[in-house]
């Protein structure tokens, strides 16, 4: 088992084996996690603090919990109440909670390539917890887990990534993970949502949502941001629900077996219609929250190995 | 005073010729051109030596940023003329865009007083188009030229109101004044950071459109036709704006073009993992752009090759991408970057010169960039071979934003010339 990397910044770093380990230890702690005592001692002593210059409830939450169930001592950071107000820099944040010894350091920023900015500054190992409309690489991984646990496999499949891909990173970092782990990419969503040149990225582009989800093995819904909404990108909320909203009759166009996913949280009525999100025959929303926990457990579980091989022997 | 100077070849933009020759200067001006140096010089004659090396007209740096007033500690007049000086520029044409902007004859009259006490090269100060650069209502430009404005632009930002465009445009004209605009459609390329494609959606960064550049210089070339204006575009980058500036020339209209270093010798990709000294105004273009427009430079379309030089310390660019403050310096680094074209064979030295030198020295109506009798004998030495490294921190600009930090590079200043007077010798 090897996983040669310093910091989890991204999935374009990750190659086809480098996730395999990491879905393979995340699979272990999945059903840990599913235990009465779920509790490991792999990050005792070591301290984890989770940065979020964006909000986010559940991503924070995931890592937290990840963090408490291997021993880590985790602190929460709020950084939009905090010293940016005041006008630091965020590479003066990073050199002063660097000054504080964390082991693992859990970024969200919305600004691309503030995390890989940040990473460059500190001594500890970093994860992405999502920059901007970059990378979002544990997103990106417990879906593949939540993927291979649902299909039996990670490969060969035809997946829909549908909706705002313009301003996803929840959208790139898939189409990297997927495309390294060679399945068929196919984006759906309306031209103004879609990024210049996203055919360059072997996948292949539909504005036809019933054609997008055509015989398709996993459908991905994203999550659209409400001040995109209005007349900007799309010219409304139930024009978009008309178009690219996921209902059963759209469904049918997939393969029988389609399994249906959502990074949460969900407009109901907008991009998804609600039953069909509660339906356990095919939604696997439920799952990907779950396996978010461990994926992330797997994540910093390896790269704190390395970061503690990586320290000269304690006293 | 008298200098002869020898053993050189010489590079002159207007024959576009380089071969040996000997240069007379008399009193800070080009006395005569000889094929070879007399046998036995005057007593009083000053002979220069110069090794075999390139003589050639100094640069005429159109588009200088120098912070002053508002921000000295990132340029001041001193440390730019020091860059200058040591890159073979000869003139500076200096842009407005400082905090205040220069938009007054009493703050033009500032600038220049404390370019003359500091600068070893010439300094031409430029003025904005409009008070403030706000694209309200246009400057004293009356006024300002008195008090030697050079050409009257308000840089990066684009006049939106073509209203308040094509008066100051208009009114410009019955005074001969020179206005240098920045096309760029403004609502196509708000917030974006990097030029569209593969590259800035892979980094999920805000991006432009290269159609922009085009829809602002047609634009533009609309309200020439209108007002019959000198216009100068500060950068055409894209290769969608090179037909419009062809036939907007073709047709007449009293317009030129200028490009900037970075977009002849670097692209988009050059970004790479978000460095920042990579983020100019326009952003760095595609490679095709890149070389339509080095071509477009070689057969004369593109007249004026410039270095933008835009001073920005650590703290406005160790920020994320998005934040960062855009610019690179460039007066240092001019020459080598520019003998990348010559080196891959786009254009030859003599043509290279004419965008550096003869055409800016046309265009503000100066009499230098030209090894003429009568020119002033503003000069650089330079060796167009010499490789290095270069290592930013022996830049002498006070801001060290340069995007060749510890790249390979060819072509050394030996030294410079202002006047006679030399300004700079390389040790």
């Amino acid at each position: 088992m090897s996983f040669a990397h310093r910091h989890l910044l991204g999935i374009e770093q990750l190659s086809q084996s480098d996730i395999t380990t990491l879905l393979d230890l995340a699979d272990r702690y999945a059903d840990r996690n599913r235990q009465p005592n779920k509790h490991s001692d792999a990050l005792r002593g070591l301290t984890q603090i989770n940065m979020f210059f964006e909000n986010s409830t559940r991503t924070q939450a995931s890592f937290e919990i990840a963090g408490k169930r291997l021993g880590a001592d985790v602190m929460n950071m709020a950084m939009q109440a905090s010293s940016i107000k005041k006008g630091e820099t965020l590479i003066d944040t990073a050199m002063t909670l660097n000054a504080m010894h964390p082991d693992l350091l859990v970024v969200r920023h919305p600004q691309s390539g503030a995390v890989d900015l940040l990473a460059q500054k500190v001594n500890c190992a970093v994860l992405n917890a999502g920059d901007g409309r970059h990378e979002h690489p544990t997103q990106a991984l417990l879906d593949a887990l939540t993927i291979r646990r649902a299909k039996g496999r990670l490969h060969r499949l035809s997946i829909a990534i549908c909706g705002d891909i313009a301003h996803s990173r929840v959208a790139r970092s898939n189409i990297l993970l997927l495309g390294k782990m060679e399945n068929r990419i196919r984006l759906v969503g309306p031209p103004t949502l879609m990024p210049s040149q996203i055919d360059q990225f072997g996948v292949e582009v539909f504005d036809d949502m019933k054609k997008g989800l055509e015989g398709v093995d996993v459908v991905m819904m994203l999550r659209l941001q409400k001040e995109r909404m209005d007349g900007g990108f799309i010219p409304s909320e139930r024009e978009y629900y008309h178009r690219y909203g996921l209902d059963a009759e759209k469904l049918a166009h997939a393969s029988p077996d389609a399994i249906v996913m959502h990074p949460g949280p969900m407009n109901r009525g907008v991009e998804i219609d609600g039953t069909l999100a509660d339906d356990i025959n095919r939604s696997v929303i439920q799952d990907q929250v779950e396996m978010g926990v461990a994926v992330r457990m797997a994540a910093m579980d390896l790269l704190a190995r390395n970061h503690m091989a990586a320290q000269p022997d304690s006293v | 005073m008298t200098q002869l100077f020898t053993n050189l070849r010489l590079l002159d933009p207007e024959a576009g010729s380089l071969a040996p020759a000997a240069v007379l200067v008399r009193d800070g001006l080009i006395a005569e051109v000889m094929d070879a140096a007399p046998e036995n010089p005057a007593s009083n004659t000053t002979v220069i030596d110069c090794g075999g090396h390139i003589l050639a007209p100094g640069i005429i740096d159109l588009g200088v940023k120098v912070c002053e007033p508002g921000e000295r500690h990132k340029e001041s007049y001193r440390s730019a003329g020091q860059a200058a000086a040591a890159g073979g520029v000869t003139t500076m044409v200096t842009r407005p865009d400082t905090e205040p902007a220069i938009d007054s004859p009493e703050t033009l009259e500032f600038v220049t007083r404390r370019a003359n006490e500091a600068a070893p090269v010439n300094v031409l100060p430029m003025a904005a188009l409009t008070k403030g650069r706000e694209g309200r209502e246009m400057t004293e430009i009356g006024f300002l030229m008195d008090a030697g404005a050079a050409a009257f632009t308000d840089c990066d930002r684009v006049v939106t109101d073509t209203k308040v465009f094509s008066r100051a445009l208009t009114y410009a004209r019955s005074l001969g004044a020179l206005v240098i605009a920045h096309p760029q459609d403004p609502g196509l390329s708000k917030g974006a950071a990097v030029t569209s494609g593969k590259f800035a959606s892979l980094r999920g960064l805000p991006a432009v459109s290269p159609m922009a550049e085009r829809m602002g210089l047609d634009r533009d070339i609309a309200l020439l036709e209108m007002t019959g204006a000198r216009y100068h575009a500060d950068q055409i980058t894209t290769a969608r704006a090179l037909p419009a500036l062809e036939r907007a020339k073709r047709n007449g209209l009293d317009i030129t073009a200028g490009v900037g270093i970075h977009h002849l010798t670097l692209n988009a990709l050059d970004v790479a993992d978000y460095r920042t000294f990579f983020k100019v105004k326009p952003p760095l273009r595609d490679e095709d752009d890149r070389l339509a427009v080095a071509h477009a430079v070689a057969s004369g379309l593109i007249d004026i090759i410039c270095s933008m030089h835009t001073p920005q310390d650590e703290e406005s660019k160790r920020l994320p991408f998005e934040e960062a403050a855009s610019g690179a310096v460039g007066l240092e680094t001019l020459l080598p970057a520019a003998m990348r074209l010559v080196h891959a064979e786009i254009m030859d030295l003599p043509t290279l010169w004419r965008a550096l030198s003869l055409n800016p020295a046309k265009r503000l109506g100066l009499p230098g960039g030209r090894i003429a009798v009568g020119a002033p004998a503003d000069m650089v030495l330079f060796n167009p071979d010499a490789p290095f490294v270069l290592d930013r921190a022996t830049l002498r600009s006070k801001s060290r934003n340069t995007p060749f930090d510890g790249m390979r590079m060819q072509g050394k200043v030996l030294a410079t010339y202002v006047a006679g007077t030399c300004v700079f010798e390389a040790n």
